[in-house]
């Protein structure tokens, strides 16, 4: 096309319909909805996987979920997660306390895939600002929520073979214990 | 004959003031308007956020230009440095003194003309005035020892020299059917039919060339932000970057005052009031302006140039010939 | 004194001192401000005397277009920029030839008798001065346009030289 030699007549035509084309293509944007989300009026709803702020469940039965592995901490890429583990009175394992610095945290997420109790998530909550850095410097008792955040029905010591509050056997898909000193089948 | 004297510098002070009132007050809502309205080509609100549908914006956007520090680079020629700016807006404001609003009024038996200089060289006052503009944007290109500002700014004033040529000859039709290089003449001369309606090649050469004489898009070549960063007001910040832009629009402005009067038959018009009917022909390019500049590319550098020499001048010079011989026949 | 020719010798005044100016800064840029300085006042001069047509056209020819063209070719050269006024020795030589031809011309109008009679103060309308300058000038003028663009073709020719034609030839545009 380009090659071929155009007359004068037929650039001047092929010029002018390229201008309207172009000014009709804005007009007609003149009259459409902008697509424009006013943000603090509007919140648009994030997706429940989005990566915000950091939260500790509870497991259905209100009980922290948390263990205090050190398995967020040791994933963490930035060392933002820190804690101090201890046993409670009916011996579970929990955190004496839990400190996540979300003025480092880069919300990659690394710390809830390895969480194995599901009690560290990631909430689509991503606008949370502060005037003073110290104070992004979250403690226990601002993590924990009431409730199970993503997985609400999930509870790790209704599944675990441990016996910590529960007895043997009463977990679920658990066998009753095998008494191995009794010879009947 | 002091009485007369005082009353006349008076009256030339309050036209002067009104006129300066207008052209600025017009000057910061253009920006507003502007961005309202390419932000809705866009398919975006603009700003909304500054009082009821951003109305405060302008005023936001000069506070903040005021409080901003005014950086004076190392190594540039101060003096020139400092007054650049000032001859960019300067020259678009003066412009506005040779603008006609109205017919001449009569106030308590004195002759008012709604004009503040009426001079027989009117037309060529307004080249005059929009050719020195250029030297607020070369020599602020010059000494700003910024090789981008340097590159804006020679493309400034070889952009400037080449479409003053084909402004200049476009009007010339405009002149042959007014017979007159007064600006009032030229309006009366339209109490008919509008020049774009006579003269139509006049009236797209002379939009064409003005386009390239604001600096807008699609011949922004001197601030191409693309290529040159911010061209020739790269070095400059606060107000003194502030008064360029004053400049630009107030040039916005005046390009659309000067087309009323030249071609739309400045103030004549049915049925509303004189002044409302300038107003919408002066507010009617701007927005055709920010129109074009959401819907055209910018031009190559070279395109520009032949566009200019090869296209705009051989046509107003060929439009001028046609223009005299439908004079002569007529 | 009236009050135009007030502003007359105003005018004139800082023609002259931006002249001097203009002769002597060795920063070609202030040169040129310094120029285009001159170029207003005389500008504004002409217009003082009655004349405002050719007034405005000194502004629009030499302040708008021809010293731009300066200012254009000064910013491309880029040449290294000196500070303050040149030596006095510098310009000795074509200081004695302006004055040289001051002191003519004042001779040459003391000679001529109609010099000595004041003018009336002159009203040059721009439709005046195209009268007279197609009317009565038409061939003078037609042979200065004739005479440029002699001038032009000229330059365009030797400035594009063997080089320049196997650039246009390869596809190359002349800005």
């Amino acid at each position: 096309m380009a090659d071929e030699k155009q007359s004068l007549f037929g650039a001047v035509i092929e010029g002018a319909a390229g201008l309207a084309g172009s000014y009709a293509a804005t007009l007609t944007h003149l009259f459409r909805k902008p697509v424009t989300e006013q943000y603090p009026e509007y919140k648009r709803p994030m997706p429940t996987r989005t990566r915000g702020r950091i939260i500790l469940t509870r497991s259905p039965d209100g009980n922290e979920r948390c263990v205090a592995c050190y398995l967020c901490s040791g994933a963490c890429p930035v060392n933002c997660i820190s804690m101090q583990s201890e046993e409670g009175e009916n011996g579970r394992r929990q955190a004496a306390w839990f400190r996540i610095n979300f003025a480092r945290c880069i919300y990659c997420g690394l710390c809830e895939e390895a969480c194995p109790t599901l009690a560290l998530q990631l909430t689509p909550e991503f606008a949370f600002c502060k005037d003073d850095i110290a104070d992004f410097v979250y403690e226990k008792e601002q993590l924990l929520v009431d409730h199970g955040g993503k997985h609400p029905d999930y509870d790790f010591y209704a599944h675990a073979g441990i016996a910590a509050g529960t007895p043997k056997g009463s977990h679920i898909d658990e066998d009753e214990p095998v008494d191995v000193k009794s010879i009947m089948p | 004959m002091t009485v007369e004297l005082l009353i006349g510098a008076g009256v030339m002070l309050v036209k002067m003031a009104v006129a300066l009132a207008v052209a600025l007050g017009l000057a910061a809502y253009m920006i507003l308007l502007e961005r309202k309205l390419l932000g809705r080509f866009q398919v975006r609100y603009g700003p909304n956020r500054v009082g009821y549908f951003g109305l405060l914006q302008p005023l936001a956007d000069g506070l903040k230009m005021l409080l901003k520090e005014d950086i004076i680079p190392d190594g540039v020629d101060r003096r020139i440095f400092l007054v650049a700016p000032a001859v960019v807006a300067g020259m678009a404001l003066l412009a506005f003194m040779l603008v006609p609003f109205g017919e001449t009024l009569t106030i308590l038996g004195h002759a008012v003309p709604q004009v503040i200089v009426r001079t027989n060289v009117g037309l060529l006052l307004v080249l005059a005035l929009s050719s020195l503009a250029v030297y607020g944007l070369a020599l602020g290109a010059w000494t700003s020892d910024n090789k981008y500002s340097l590159l804006g700014g020679i493309r400034g004033a070889a952009q400037m020299i080449s479409y003053e040529l084909a402004l200049g000859l476009s009007l010339v039709p405009v002149v042959m059917r007014a017979r007159s290089l007064d600006l009032s003449d030229i309006v009366a001369a339209q109490s008919g039919l509008p020049f774009a309606v006579t003269e139509p090649f006049a009236f797209i050469l002379f939009i064409i060339a003005a386009l390239a004489e604001t600096k807008r898009i699609p011949f922004d070549l001197p601030e191409a932000e693309n290529e040159l960063q911010a061209g020739f007001h790269t070095e400059y910040s606060g107000m003194r970057f502030a008064l360029f832009f004053v400049g630009e629009y107030v040039n916005m402005v005046l390009l659309g005052a000067l087309i009323a009067v030249f071609f739309l038959g400045g103030w004549h018009g049915p049925v509303l009031p004189p002044i409302v009917w300038l107003g919408i022909k002066v507010l009617a390019v701007p927005v055709f302006l920010i129109w074009t500049r959401a819907s055209l590319p910018r031009l190559r550098y070279d395109q520009l140039m032949a566009l200019g020499w090869k296209v705009l001048v051989p046509l107003a010079l060929v439009n001028v010939l046609v223009t005299g011989a439908i004079l002569v026949a007529a | 004194m009236t009050p135009l020719g007030a502003l007359f010798y105003l005018f004139a005044a800082l023609g002259l001192g931006a002249a001097v100016l203009t002769a002597t800064r060795r920063n070609p840029v202030h040169a040129v401000c310094c120029a285009v300085a001159v170029f207003l006042s005389v500008g504004a001069m002409l217009a003082v005397l009655g004349a405002p047509l050719p007034g405005v056209l000194t502004v629009v020819v030499y302040a708008g277009a021809i010293m731009v063209l300066f200012l254009f070719v000064i910013m491309l050269l880029g040449l290294p920029a000196g500070d303050g006024a040149l030596p006095p020795g510098r310009f000795l030589v074509p200081a004695t030839l302006a004055a040289a031809t001051l002191v003519a011309l004042f001779a040459l109008i003391g000679a001529d008798p109609t010099a000595k009679t004041v003018l009336p103060a002159a009203m040059a309308g721009p439709a005046a001065v195209g009268t007279i300058l197609f009317d009565k000038y038409w061939l003078a003028v037609e042979a200065v346009s004739i005479l440029l663009f002699a001038a032009l073709a000229a330059v365009m020719l030797l400035g594009r030289g063997k080089t320049g034609r196997k650039i246009a030839a390869a596809g190359g545009r002349a800005a």
